[in-house]
Parts: C-alpha cells; structure tokens; sequence
C-alpha cells in the first residue's frame, strides 16, 4: 500500500526528463535537416516562390500592301480579371461589377463558384475584350472594388466584311495539335500564332518574342516589387505585293459572288490582288468565335474558309485551249489545222457536241480561239494524245503547285495515260482525251494554275513562281523566300506565242466570244471558259440543260506584248465565262487606270491647285529651215475634275 | 496543516525563462502582421501575457489541494461546458468551438478542460494505493480523460482532442504503468489508428481530417490545401539558413497565418537555425526547470499536478514545432507562450500557477 505522501518513482520522473531530451533532440534534428542540410534547396524554393515571370507580349507585326498602306493593324485590347482576395465579399460584390461589365448577376456568381477550388493567385477571367466605358469602370472603381484589374494584350484588327480575309488568314491561340508539329516546336501553349494565309505563312516573322518581367509577388499574386525586365521584340512589319486599290476593285467584282480572282504581274510573279468568295470576316475570330458561328462557315456549301484561289480544284473549261494551242503549235499541228466545224463531230463512235449548235464552218486556230471552237480542239486533242497534251500542260505547271508562298495550296490533276493506270489501275481510253481537249473531263486545276500557265504564255515561255511578298523584304536567311525569284522558261516558239496572243485580243473584239466585257482604251488578251460542275453523262439526265450551274472562268493580260498584269477569275455558278469576263476587265481598268495616273518622268503628281506638270517632246524646224530637229518643254495643264481618291489603308484600318 | 506559503519560494527563474519566449513571440507576432490586416496583435499579446502572470499569481495562491479536494465538481463543470458548445456553441470555419459569452467574448472552454483533467488525473493517482496498475485503474483513468476527448472530437476539433491524450499516459506512466500493459496497449492503439483510417466503415475522423494526415506523408498530392501550407513552412524554415534570412516567405504570406500556429516557422526563417535552437533551449530549460519541481513537489499529487503540465507543454512543442519541420501533420495546435492567442495564453499562465502553487508549498508538512 502507498501512503498518500509517497514519492513518485523517481526513475521514471528521471526517464520521462529522457523522453523530452529525446523530442527535443529529434526537433532539433529537424531544423538541421532543413536549415543547414538542405538551406540551399529551400532558398530556392522561397525565391521561386517569391519570383513571377510576367511575359511581356510582343506585338505582332503589321501587315502592309506594296505601298506600305496597313492592312492588318494591332489594337490594345483589355479583358477583365477578379483578383480573389480574402477579404473582399466577392459574392456581395457580384452585382455592382455585373452592372459595370453588362454581365449578368448570376453568371459572375457563377463564376466565382466554378473557379473556388482553384489556387488564390490565379484571377478569374470575367471577360475579354472590355470596351472602353467597361475599362472606364474598373478604372473608376479602385477603391469600392479592389478585387477588380485588368491585363492588356495586343489584339489583330483586319480589315471591315473579310476584304482579304483569305489572303492575310487569321491567328488563334495554338493548339494542342499544332504544338505536336515540328514547325510549331518552339511555341508555347497560350501563344497566339497563324492559323491561316500569310499570318500563318510568315508566323515566325511576324511573331515577334515576348519579353518578360521578373515581378515580385505576395502569396496572393499580387504584384509587390519588379526585380528585372526583357523587353519584348515586336514582330517585323511584312509588305506584301498586294496594291490595295488593286485589292479593292476585285472585292467589289467579286462581291456577293461565288469564285475567286487572282491578278498578278506575270514579270515578277508578284499578286496584286486575290479574293475568294463567299468571305468571312477574321475580326469574329480575334476575340472568340462562338460554335455556332463557326459551324455555320463549316458547313456552308459555298465554303467560304476555303481559298478558292488556290484550293478550288475545277475543270478550266474552254481556257485550256490555249494550253491546248501552245501545244498545237509546238507540236506543228494547229497552225495547218483546218477543220469544217458543223456543230458536232464524231470521235471513237461517240458524237461530242460544239458549244454553238450551228457550227462555226471553216475553223482555223486563230478563229478557234476567239471563237472557242469545241470542234477545233477536239480534232487537235485527237491528233495529240493525252500524252502529249499532259507534257506541255505539266511543263505549264498544272495539276502542280504553284509554289505560292500560302499554305495549303492544292495541286490538281493533269490526267495520262501514266496517271489513269496508277490511280485507277485502268488504261487510258482514247475517247477521254477529246473532252481533255476543252478543259473537261478528269482535269482538275486551281485559278492561280491557270494564271501562272497563261502568265508563262504571255510572257513568250517565261514562267515565274507566284508569291505575295517581296522576297528582298525578307531578313537574310529566310531561305524559303528564295526560290520566288526563281524563272522557269517553257520552250514556246516565237511566232506561235505572238500569234496566240493575238488571236485571244480577238476574243473581246466584235467576233469573239466576250466582246461586251471590252474597255474602250485598253487593250486586252483573254479566253473565256466554262466548265460543267457535273459530267455530260450526268447532265444528259436532266433534261433542262440551263438549270444545271456551270463554272465561268476567264483569264487574260494586258498590254498584249509585255504585259505588265495577268488576271485570272472564277466564277462559280457563273454559266458563262462571258459574265466572268467582265469581272476581270473590271479588275484590269483598275489597274490601268491607276497606272496611267501614277507620276511618271514626263507627268508629275498633280499639285494641290489641280495643276499638272507635263513634259513633252517635239520636232520642229530647224533654225536653218530644212533640218527638224527634236525639241522638248513643259507645259501646266489644269486637270478637269478631281480623281477618285486613291485608298490610303485596307477598309476599316484608318 | 500548516499554511507557510511564501513568495520567496515561487519560481522567479522559471517565471524568467517563460518571459523571455513570451517576449520572442511577441517581436515575432510584430514582424509577421506588420504589413498585413493583423497589425498590432502584438500589442493585444502583452495584454493577454500581463493578464496570464496575474492570474498564474492568483492560481498561486488558492491551495492545490483544496482544487483537488473539489475536482469531481470541476469535472463536472467541464463536461457539462462541452455540452454546452455542442448545443449552443458558435459555428466557425465548420467547427463549433466557441461559446458567445455576454460583453461579446467567446469562449473556448476545450482550453480549461485542460487544466480540469491535469488536476482529476493528478487527483486519481494521488489517491491510488497500490504501486502497480491493475487493468481497472487504467480503464478509469482512460475514461476520465475520454469521455471529454470524444467530446472535442465531436466539435470537431481533432488537435485539441489530442492535446488530453499526453496528460493521461503521463498519468499512467508515473502511476505505475507495467511492461506488460504498455505493450497491449501500445499494440490496441497502432489497431485502433489503423482502423480509424483504412477501415472504410469507421468515421471517428472527417475525411478532411483524414486527408490532412494524409497529405501530411505526400505534400505534393494536394499543394494548394494542409499539403501546401506543410510545404511552405518547410520553405520558410528552410530558407533561414544558419543566421536567418530575409523572411520573405513570412511577409509575402506564402506562410499561412504566421501569427499563431506556424510562429515557429516564421522565427525559423527570420532568425535561422541559430535562433531557432535557441527558443528550443529555452523551452527545455523551461521543463527542465518544471519535472525539477515535481521532484521537490510535497507530496505525489502535486508531481502529477506538475507533471500534467509537463506533458502538455512537451506535446504541444512536440506537435507544433514538428508540424512547422514537416514531421508532423497539420493539426492546428499552436505553440504555447509564442503564438497569438488569449485562450492558449491563459490556459499556460493558469498552468504554470498550478506548478507555482505546488512549488510554494513544498516546504509544508
């Protein structure tokens, strides 16, 4: 029995003074593993945690035409952010900043309960891209709501109702499958990148790197200090050899239709100009583009993302019979080609029908061209053979790509005999070959093919490799630009070429096949061209032949030696290349307006009182009286009217 | 009984020491709210410390003994106060802790519940007459302590529940504990805890009491939560080097509320290993100075008395301090005398008045 005043086992008073020794020996172990062992690491660790790397977005460069006129400008655009501190009620607040951001009540709420769960630094997006009197509020309300803040980024501003929209693309945030490509490699998710056309063409260039501010932030992300900063490098400014007026007159030629038209300076192989229709305006996509809005240029049948120019792969119609003449002539067979065009012939026990029921009699190759003689052509397609048609077409470039410096230009189809059997593991019928002869059948080829061809022929044989910047505008080392200024030359006999040219002046001359598309005063070379969407054998099911669409297409040139612009246009469910004749003369008496104004040695700008300085030059006589001799002077001319304003920027870029 | 009781025998150095860590806490509470929206709990903190010493010296004087004497009353007392924050108590932060008392203060009663179980556990063994522990003994001293424990548990407020747990092995441990029972016991405990957690039919624990435990052995699976805040004291501590650094993890509040459970932790950083182990010191001399006393106690209620205490205060650092090295789970237990707090300040001061009351009486009979 213990007594009530006993001790306590004094060993185990002794052991429990061992136990805390122990506890306190193995927390002091603690603070030495953390504070001496492993100090550095967590150094680190508190100055990673302290240190923010803020990247500092580098604008994109702009985009300008030949003249250096904006096309695609950037604009500061803000979104909205809710910084969450702790001690705000940010529930409480929800209604006064929805009012302020003509947000709905519920829907901020909303938010702020889908995103409690994340880490406090990270601010909520509530929305992108403010307008200014939303900015106006964040601003004036600091104090009332400080959870309140705004972030800038540049954004893209393209031109108004998608002018160009084709050509310049547009950029997107990169995708988790673009991010897999090697071309991609270096770009982090979250950069905005090229999605399309030049913007995703010359990416890295107008790119630019994004600088980065080394901030000091609290636990809650704020900012409390800087410690450094990288300046951002903006993207390069990229000139493109689109004349913007140029640009301007095709969009309104094209306007509302379906097709696309492409002009270019067969010298250089410079685009002025390239529009596909139906458009869509990229302005939709700078911010966010909802799915129904995209579903809907998904599945539209016009397809209006597609880049007609170079990814509609059609039948050329009646504008190949120039390729078939070149390769007529080189071949020796057209130039004697004599043919009694009745309305129809027969080739291989199948009658193949001449546009003109009537017939054309007595066809030469010069009529055949004006006249687009079916008949003509069927007869030189069968005296040549698929294979021999293919050679010169291919040396032309079709069903290849151009090489034009856009991505996903297609390459069409050039059929042969070679082609049939590997693709089709069938022979080649003869009978295939006379529909070849007009541009149907299995041939299939982009507008910019056919420009390119018909630029080649315009040019004597000179074929030159379109693109839509100047490669003497690209940084040294940007090899891809290189092969632009690359020339090809197609053997094309002299006299063939001139007589060919000549024959296609014809064409919208009283006589030809598109005299209404004439410009009084300038002088053009085309051929028209019409091409079934649907094969004869289909057509020959329906009986009303002119409910069935046709494609129109026209190609031509101007001046007829040395031209100096080639246009190509493709108009879907246009029936005739009549009606797409008149488009590209349209786009062609732009241009030559432009050019007969633009100053040149002899006439200088017109000064602001509408005067113009004229130089002339003369004969008169001699002060001896029977030599002439050459005399020159200037004289002042008041011009009648003012000109129509040239544009100074692409629509809706100042 | 005579009744000599005399200030020269109160424990000044003892008193000494415990002012020293008050006052390094105190600088700690400045530097780690002075940017934030706690600024001048320091200042609250002197209050509350001045207010501790006048009740330690008031605890001093009413005889241990008579307390002892009147301890199934206290008991009593305690229990029904728990209750009471079950029924009536305020919901904060998902536990109902507090009582709203009139004038606006609220109450903690799970801190005095401390002081109660100190006194009937030392009151229990005092009174027991055999060297050895009988099976009994050990039933009726479990049951003393864990009837208020579940209580607590249930608030649910699992860290002071376990702040019970060290004053009834104490008890047991200088009650005469035997090999035999220790190792049962030891062994019904490791199946008890196994239990708690990977049998999917008990819930003694709220899972986010689990998932603190848990995430206590792999910080990386839930940065953001208990995880997170383990992570960041153990970057704090580790950031202060050998002389202390620049505190940036204190005052850019990557270290959760520096003020009170993770003080430590802030010290750590500001004053390094070097200040670290000194505060750590001064706590050992503190129980050093305190198992001194239970030795010279009059009689062996009085070393239980001082003994309870002991074992408080060493499992609170225990806790606290490994929690801030990342040995122990989060559990929020602050650390006595440093941490912010009036509940956490009084109950030390009231404590260490209990061991002054034994101390002056030593002497007696």
């Amino acid at each position: 029995m213990l007594g009530r005043d006993d001790k306590v086992s004094a060993m185990r008073l002794t052991a429990a003074q061992y136990i805390i020794l122990g506890i306190f020996l193995v927390l002091a172990y603690g603070l030495w593993r953390l504070q001496v062992m492993q100090s550095d690491f967590y150094s680190l660790a508190a100055e990673k945690n302290r240190i923010r790397n803020v990247p500092v977005l580098a604008p994109r460069g702009k985009i300008l035409d030949r003249e250096g006129r904006t096309i695609v400008d950037n604009y500061p655009s803000f979104s909205a952010l809710m910084m969450r501190d702790s001690s705000r009620d940010l529930a409480g607040d929800a209604d006064l900043i929805a009012q302020g951001l003509h947000l709905d009540p519920s829907e901020v709420r909303a938010r702020i309960r889908h995103f409690a769960a994340l880490p406090q630094y990270q601010p909520i997006f509530l929305k992108e891209d403010i307008t200014p009197d939303e900015l106006q509020f964040i601003e004036a309300h600091r104090n009332e709501l400080p959870e309140l803040d705004t972030i800038m980024a540049h954004r893209r501003l393209y031109p108004r109702n998608g002018f160009m929209a084709h050509l310049i693309g547009y950029v997107g945030e990169v995708s988790e499958d673009m991010l897999n490509q090697p071309q991609f490699e270096l770009y982090n998710a979250g950069d905005v990148v090229g999605i399309s056309g030049v913007e995703r063409q010359y990416n890295t260039l107008l790119m630019g790197t994004n600088g980065s501010r080394q901030a000091l932030v609290d636990s809650h992300g704020r900012e409390v200090g800087r410690l450094g900063e990288t300046d951002a490098i903006p993207g390069k400014q990229l000139r493109l050899t689109i004349d913007i007026d140029l640009q301007i007159a095709a969009e309104e030629a094209l306007a509302g239709k379906n097709g696309a038209i492409v002009a270019m300076d067969p010298r250089t192989g410079e685009i002025l100009a390239m529009v596909s229709g139906p458009t869509f305006d990229p302005n939709d996509f700078a911010v966010h583009v909802s799915r129904d809005q995209w579903n809907k240029l998904v599945t539209d049948p016009d397809k209006p993302l597609l880049n007609k120019a170079i990814q509609a792969q059609l039948a050329p119609g009646s504008t190949f019979k120039i390729i078939m003449s070149v390769a007529g002539w080189q071949e020796g067979i057209a130039q004697t080609l004599h043919v009694n065009c009745t309305g129809s012939a027969e080739f291989y026990g199948r009658r193949f029908g001449c546009w003109v029921k009537g017939g054309h009699g007595e066809v030469t190759l010069e009529k055949a061209i004006y006249q687009s003689c079916d008949v003509f052509f069927y007869t030189l397609a069968e005296k040549l053979g698929i294979d021999r048609i293919a050679k010169y077409a291919t040396e032309l470039g079709l069903g290849q790509k151009t090489g034009i410096d856009l991505p996903n230009e297609v390459s069409g189809v050039m059929p042969s005999e070679e082609w049939k059997i590997r693709n089709f593991k069938q022979k080649w019928f003869a009978g295939e070959t006379i529909s070849v002869g007009i541009g149907q059948g299995a041939i299939a080829i982009t507008p910019v093919q056919l420009l390119r061809a018909i630029s080649a022929i315009s040019m004597g044989g000179r074929m030159v490799v379109p693109h839509v910047i100047n490669p003497t505008d690209m940084p040294p080392g940007y090899v891809e630009a290189q092969h632009y200024t690359e020339v090809k030359n197609v053997p094309i006999d002299p006299n063939g070429w001139t007589f060919i040219t000549d024959a296609m002046v014809k064409v919208l001359l009283p006589g030809g096949t598109s005299p209404m598309a004439a410009v009084p005063g300038i002088e053009i070379a085309g051929k028209t061209g019409s091409a079934q969407i649907v094969s004869l054998a289909t057509r020959a099911k329906f009986k009303n032949d002119e409910d069935l669409a046709q494609n129109g297409w026209f190609v031509g040139f101007t001046p007829r030696r040395n031209p100096d612009v080639v246009v190509c246009v493709l108009f879907q469910g246009g029936e005739h290349g009549k009606l797409a004749a008149r488009l590209a003369t349209q786009v062609i008496k732009a241009y030559v307006e432009k050019q007969r104004r633009t100053p040149t040695k002899m006439v200088e700008k017109p000064k602001s009182d509408g005067t113009v300085d004229i130089g002339g030059l003369w004969t008169e006589p001699d002060s001896d009286g029977d030599k002439e001799k050459l005399a020159g002077g200037r004289f002042v001319l008041d011009l009648p009217k003012k000109p129509m304003p040239l544009a100074t920027a692409a629509p809706g870029l100042r | 009984m005579s009744r000599y009781v005399s200030y020269r025998d109160f424990d000044w150095i003892l008193l000494m020491f415990v002012l020293i860590i008050c006052g390094m806490g105190v600088m700690e509470i400045h530097s780690a709210t002075m940017h934030t929206k706690f600024a001048g709990a320091h200042i609250r903190q002197v209050y509350w410390v001045g207010a501790g010493v006048g009740a330690m010296f008031l605890m001093s004087l009413v005889n241990y003994q008579a307390l002892l004497d009147q301890v199934h009353w206290f008991y009593i007392a305690a229990v029904a106060s728990l209750m009471a924050v079950l029924v009536f108590g305020q919901k904060y932060l998902g536990a109902k802790r507090w009582i709203k008392m009139p004038g606006g203060n609220h109450f903690q009663p799970s801190e005095w519940v401390k002081l109660i179980l100190i006194l009937a556990i030392a009151k229990y063994f005092a009174d027991m007459r055999q060297r050895e522990l009988s099976w009994t003994d050990f039933m009726k001293a479990g049951a003393i302590v864990g009837i208020p424990m579940l209580m607590v548990l249930k608030q649910p407020d699992l860290g002071t529940a376990l702040t019970y747990l060290p004053i009834v092995i104490v008890g047991v441990f200088l009650g005469g504990l035997q090999w035999k029972q220790g190792l049962v016991v030891a062994l019904l405990a490791t199946a008890a805890v196994g239990a708690v957690f990977f049998v999917p039919k008990v819930h003694v624990l709220k899972t986010y009491q689990k998932q603190r435990l848990t995430s206590f052995a792999d910080p990386e699976l839930d940065p953001q939560g208990s995880g997170y805040q383990v992570e960041q004291s153990k970057i704090a501590v580790g950031s202060g080097g050998l002389w202390g650094g620049k505190g940036s993890q204190t005052h850019g509040a990557f270290l959760p509320v520096p003020q009170t459970d993770f003080i430590f932790a802030a010290f750590a950083e500001e004053h390094g290993f070097v200040g670290a182990l000194g505060i750590l010191l001064l706590y050992f001399i503190v129980l050093m100075r305190l198992t001194q006393n239970a030795q010279t106690a009059p009689d062996r209620a009085g070393t239980f008395v001082v003994m309870g205490v002991v074992a408080v205060l060493s499992f609170h650092i225990l806790v606290n301090v490994g929690m801030v090295v990342g040995f122990m789970p989060v559990t929020g237990i602050p650390l006595p005398l440093m941490s912010y707090g009036g509940s956490s300040v009084l109950f030390m001061f009231l404590a260490l008045g209990m061991v002054m009351n034994v101390r002056m009486r030593r002497f007696v009979n």
